[in-house]
């Protein structure tokens, strides 16, 4: 049951192969199994879990199942979850239990879905390896030496070692895409604004998206369209029309217009990554698609930028934790000053001081026009480049990462090696734009992703162009040895 | 761009973020670094540039009636408060 895809778990559970309860005790026991291996979990919510099961039984036996009844899934511990704890891997938010459900939440929850907990990441979501969380680092299920990535690093290491299909994820800077390259499986982060991000802990609110980690474009696709939608509780949603991103995934590839970006083949690419990029777009070719260089020219430009937008976004969204109304208190305080500076330097850890200072930084008056607004400038240059790109291709396709998986602890004495990782995947974010990475090959062991970014709400085309890919090769079927 | 030890302070003054002595160093050459790489944005030719908020552009900030649509949940939602008494957030004497 374990190695089943989400479709073939919604065939094997409606074919009565094996009830929900069944399905639900069989990875609770693997969760339990791998915690002190991968840390991939900080909740195990094995009591909730089993009672949704029982009930997605009851409505499988009705006849009248939701899409998701019995599929089992994961949270990452950033989106609320009514009577659940949600800490966002945050010492800050170690006690917190969400009064309330993310629209994500109660969307899966109302078709089905069967939460067995809620996954480590990055302290706020902010960290490319997964090693900023107060509980702990993941490791890779492919090598428990290396970084599963991050921030969504227990989503996606969770669904390759086979402890669920999927996983929810959020992606402000690459979270959802670097930890599904680094650890073999398929993510996709949708459009600006697909996806409510009411309920989820706010880290930088335009540029955080949600999205979904699974093992094929199809699990995607099928999770995607059960949480997209309009939803008038976040400000930024937009009311369009939601596609079947399943009955899109077949479409051929004939004429499919592919740009390569110039800029990331240039340099800083690791040539073994290089190798597996070529042998995927030749795939892509020979199912009928066009290739063609493009040049993004301000695109180098994405990883200053996006660390002056997303600090002032995530010091002005974290100025909330003040130790009164909720999260941690420090013991003691002297006085009103003395109980917000001690609560947040002692309840937030490294990294996000770290942005909440930076941030603080270039929004502070004399810089503000210097740091700030010129990132804004920039950004703007940047999308549009996308823009002028998106007149001449379809979609773009670039390496996820520079190179596979990294050391835990082999850059976090240099945070700036570490934002440079991200650089592959940023651009995305400042546009707005929809990308999935898939698992294209294995450099010395360590699976490879393939990013395909394509223009505004065109999930339902890079979905197609994944799944078509995946069709004709077997790199996302691949398990890592310990976890098979 | 170097910062100062001055600067340090000053920021963590304004994020209300407690230092260690310990950390100041840290944050003190990290920070720099950081304030290097974005420093690179210098050479950008953004003259006539609108500023970007926000990727979606045409996207008008929504509006709705004026009308009570939450209930009232105080209990519940205190219940994740570090120091409440009888409704109310406790915090240190503000004012002698």
């Amino acid at each position: 049951m374990h190695s089943e895809t989400v479709a073939g778990l919604i065939a094997g559970l409606r074919g009565r192969k094996y009830s929900a309860v069944e399905l639900a005790r069989a990875l609770l026991e693997r969760i339990q199994r791998s915690q002190p291996g991968l840390n991939a979990f900080i909740s195990i919510e094995a009591e909730t879990a089993l009672a949704a099961a029982a009930e997605a039984d009851r409505q499988l036996a009705s006849g009248n199942a939701p899409p998701l009844a019995g599929v089992p899934i994961a949270h990452k511990d950033i989106f609320c979850a009514t009577g659940s704890r949600t800490t966002c891997g945050s010492k800050m938010l170690s006690n917190f239990i969400a009064p309330y459900d993310a629209t994500v939440v109660a969307r899966l929850r109302a078709a089905g879905a069967v939460v067995l907990g809620k996954t480590n990441m990055d302290e706020f979501a902010m960290g490319s390896s997964n090693e900023t969380s107060h509980f702990g680092p993941v490791r890779n299920p492919w090598d428990p030496a290396r970084v599963p990535g991050g921030s969504s690093g227990g989503s996606a290491a969770a669904v390759a070692a086979r402890l669920v299909p999927a996983a929810t994820a959020t992606d402000t800077g690459g979270s959802i895409r670097q930890p599904a390259a680094l650890c073999g499986i398929t993510g996709i982060k949708p459009t600006y604004g697909r996806v409510s991000r009411y309920g989820i802990v706010a880290f930088a609110s335009s540029l955080d998206q949600a999205g979904v980690v699974a093992r094929t474009a199809e699990d995607a696709a099928i999770l995607l369209r059960s949480m997209a939608g309009f939803d008038e509780r976040d400000s930024t949603s937009v009311d369009a029309e939601v596609p079947d991103y399943v009955a899109g995934l077949d479409r051929p590839l004939t004429g499919l217009r592919i740009g390569l970006l110039k800029e990331f083949f240039d340099k800083g690419l690791d040539p073994a990554v290089e190798a597996c990029i070529r042998a995927g777009l030749e795939e892509l070719r020979a199912q009928g698609a066009t290739l063609r260089e493009v040049s993004l020219p301000n695109l180098p430009l994405s990883v200053p930028t996006y660390y002056v937008v997303a600090p002032a976004e995530c010091s002005s969204n974290l100025a909330r934790f003040d130790g009164v109304r909720f999260g941690y208190r420090c013991d003691k305080p002297r006085d009103l000053k003395d109980l917000y500076e001690r609560s947040r330097g002692e309840g937030f850890g490294a990294e996000v001081k770290r942005r909440i200072m930076t941030g603080t930084y270039v929004l502070s008056a004399g810089y503000y026009d210097a740091y700030y607004l010129k990132a804004q400038r920039v950004r703007q240059l940047i999308a549009a480049d996308f823009a002028r790109a998106f007149g001449e291709v379809d979609v773009l396709v670039s390496p996820t990462t520079p190179t596979p998986a990294f050391g835990i602890g082999a850059k976090m004495n240099d945070p700036v090696t570490m934002y440079l990782n991200d650089i592959y995947t940023i651009g995305a974010n400042l546009a707005g734009l929809p990308a999935i990475s898939v698992p294209c090959g294995f450099v010395e062991g360590l699976p490879v992703g393939m990013q395909i970014v394509g223009g505004h709400f065109t999930e339902q085309r890079i979905l197609n162009v994944a799944h078509r890919y995946q069709r004709a090769t077997d790199w996302h079927t691949r398990a890592p040895e310990a976890y098979r | 761009m170097s910062l100062s030890r001055r600067d340090i302070d000053d920021i963590a003054h304004l994020a209300r973020l407690a230092l260690t002595e310990a950390e100041i160093p840290v944050y003190l050459d990290s920070l720099s670094r950081i304030i290097g790489l974005v420093g690179e944005l210098d050479r950008a030719p953004t003259a006539g540039v609108e500023p970007m908020s926000h990727p979606l552009a045409g996207l008008k900030q929504r509006l709705r009636a004026d009308e009570v649509t939450d209930t009232d949940r105080h209990e519940l939602y205190q219940r994740n408060a570090p120091q409440v008494m009888a409704g109310l957030y406790l915090v240190p004497k503000v004012i002698e």
